[in-house]
């Protein structure tokens, strides 16, 4: 078999749900903006407010809890720029509270923000991660202080798929009297996520990881919780963001939502034996591989392997000719010098680094495909260890 | 819909499928000088491997072998076959632009991984002329300092060029060079302009 184009790079993005794509293509032409008051407008109010509670009701939250963002980095953003709030009557704003406490393998969007927060005087500490991706509970006991006003550590990693103790991180954080937010993206709709056995304060979705649409996110904001709006101006999100509300997106969130709120449980045991499958025939097929991220607590659809001596951007490139996606944490195939922040994070020596492949399944992925992949895989692998400096020295 | 083109050229993505010239026995094969470069801690390695036709000071073959990406790959496959026949002194003399214009371009964030096989190749004609009592014939690349407050060298500044800097803030901000007394921004200036005509091809 020699498919087309084989898609397993569900963690950058998915494709679109055929009930989504449906759905969106018969609300295309509701164009009235849901401030309006006449009919136009009403009728897209109605199905804004009916996403906001299906997305509600799948975490566990109440619709007025949730705050529709242009995408899971804006809702991270919004998150993290409140903590420099000069306003009385932000929580963040108390005498004496001037740090916040984030994770070393978070989302470009989290660090940058932080360190934007640094510059602006606000101080950053780093929670670090052992070989597994997993943060560390007593590590965070020992940087939490009065001073602290802000945690926020992801849910789950794009990269290894390493899940976090988000439970017992809330608890902790609360202990100490400060807010957590929990970077959830890569999270919800493929685990279950409810922020009310959770015990968190915020959290970040993204349509477009769940076989939604591009361009629209979510937070959660627990009601009562600090909050400071990053876009002003406007009464929408019930001030919490301003500007017209991207019905379009919205409704087709909604919609990606009620599809795994149908079907995430039956896509999970899916994904677990494709993974599997995936697994064992690279082992069987392949020496001297490492797999990367936590051997449990991992999201079902996502593996990180390493391919000793082989360099990640030529494997990625060499798999694309073969018709297969995936992708890398290889320097080379970002355009700087150094591999993925993730894989650096749990220690991984620099050769397994340069040599990382992230392969992050999805729905529409099959045991074919997984049976084809593992015919393709040693041939590239070997044609790219034959030529590499690295690999024999190492057998010698 | 139509297809979504290759990021490279089809010489590339050729070269790339059927890399030419790969040092397949690293202990058997009897070279006349040979040139290793790179860091795998920084993702990439070169090995390139040379025999001469010492009476006619030619390069009778040439042969390689990297832990590199796509980029390094092709161009040092398509460097290979250029070499061959080629008088010693006109293959040192190659650069990193004429083994893009032979693949037709590289994506400009690629053409730093390109140069890995012309610099393997140097050191190796220079091994050669050391292996054969030719020191003489052994052109030195010194490095030599341009920023003197913050210590930074030409070569460094050639490195900043190829990872992306294109003005002189962009090098200012890659290297801290010109960010002392700034007496050297007119020599830095020159230099970013000549290493931009060096390495990469005209727009």
């Amino acid at each position: 078999m020699s498919p087309k184009e084989i898609y397993m790079d569900n963690n950058a993005t998915t494709p679109i749900h055929p009930e989504v794509k449906k759905v969106m293509i018969e609300t295309m032409d509701v164009f009235g903006n849901p401030s309006s008051l006449h009919a136009s407008g009403r009728q897209a109010r109605q199905l804004v407010e009916e996403a906001r509670e299906e997305v509600a009701s799948f975490i566990g939250a109440s619709p007025e809890e949730i705050m529709f963002a242009g995408s899971g980095s804006e809702a991270n953003n919004t998150v993290l720029s409140a903590v420099t709030c000069q306003r009385k009557q932000c929580a963040y704003h108390q005498e004496g509270v001037n740090e916040i406490i984030t994770s070393t393998i978070e989302h470009p969007c989290v660090l940058e923000a932080s360190k934007c927060l640094q510059e602006r005087g606000v101080n950053v500490l780093y929670l670090g991660v052992d070989e597994y991706g997993k943060v560390s509970l007593e590590q965070l006991r020992d940087l939490l202080t009065e001073r602290t006003g802000l945690v926020s550590v992801m849910m789950a990693n794009n990269e290894i798929g390493t899940v976090q103790d988000i439970k017992g991180i809330a608890e902790i954080v609360h202990e100490r009297g400060a807010v957590f937010h929990t970077d959830a993206v890569q999270a919800v709709g493929k685990i279950p996520v409810n922020v009310r056995e959770l015990d968190v304060d915020f959290l970040t979705l993204s349509g477009h990881k769940m076989y939604g649409p591009k361009g629209i996110g979510a937070l959660y904001v627990k009601k009562g919780a600090p909050f400071c709006p990053l876009i002003r101006g406007g009464h929408q999100e019930r001030g919490r963001r301003a500007g017209t509300e991207n019905t379009l997106g919205i409704i087709g969130l909604g919609k990606a939502i009620e599809m795994r709120s149908q079907e995430m449980k039956s896509d999970e045991k899916h994904l677990l034996e494709l993974k599997a499958a995936l697994k064992k025939g690279i082992e069987e097929n392949i020496p001297d591989v490492l797999f990367v991220g936590h051997p449990i607590d991992c999201l079902p659809n996502t593996l990180n392997v390493s391919f000793e001596g082989a360099e990640g951007e030529a494997i990625i490139l060499y798999l694309d000719l073969e018709g297969i996606a995936v992708s890398t944490g290889s320097a080379c195939a970002s355009g700087s010098l150094d591999p993925s922040h993730v894989i650096l994070a749990i220690g991984l020596p620099a050769e397994c680094a340069h040599g990382s492949i992230r392969i992050s399944l999805g729905r529409e992925n099959t045991m074919e495909e997984i049976a084809y992949m593992i015919d393709v895989f040693p041939r590239v692998i070997g044609k790219i260890r034959d030529m590499s400096t690295v690999y024999k020295r190492r057998l010698q | 819909m139509t297809q979504a083109s290759w990021a490279y050229t089809d010489t590339v993505k050729e070269h790339f499928m059927n890399p030419r010239n790969i040092l397949m026995d690293e202990d058997g094969y009897k070279e006349d000088g040979k040139g290793v470069t790179g860091n795998v801690k920084c993702g990439d390695e070169m090995i390139v491997v040379i025999k001469v036709d010492k009476e006619k000071g030619i390069i009778a073959d040439c042969k390689w072998k990297t832990f590199g990406c796509a980029s390094a790959i092709a161009s040092t496959s398509v460097l290979s076959e250029m070499v061959k026949g080629m008088k010693l002194d006109d293959a040192y003399n190659l650069s990193a632009k004429d083994i893009n214009r032979e693949l037709g371009g590289l994506p400009d964030h690629k053409v730093h991984c390109s140069v890995l096989g012309d610099k393997a190749l140097r050191m190796a004609i220079n091994d050669y002329y050391v292996r054969n009592g030719m020191e003489d014939k052994i052109k030195k690349e010194e490095e030599r300092v341009v920023c003197k407050c913050m210590n930074v060298t030409d070569q460094e500044i050639e490195h900043a060029v190829l990872e992306g800097a294109r003005t002189f803030y962009e090098l200012q901000e890659m290297t801290k060079v010109g960010t002392g007394c700034g007496e050297c921004e007119q020599e830095v200036t020159q230099l970013l302009e000549a290493y931009k005509t060096k390495h990469f091809c005209e727009v």
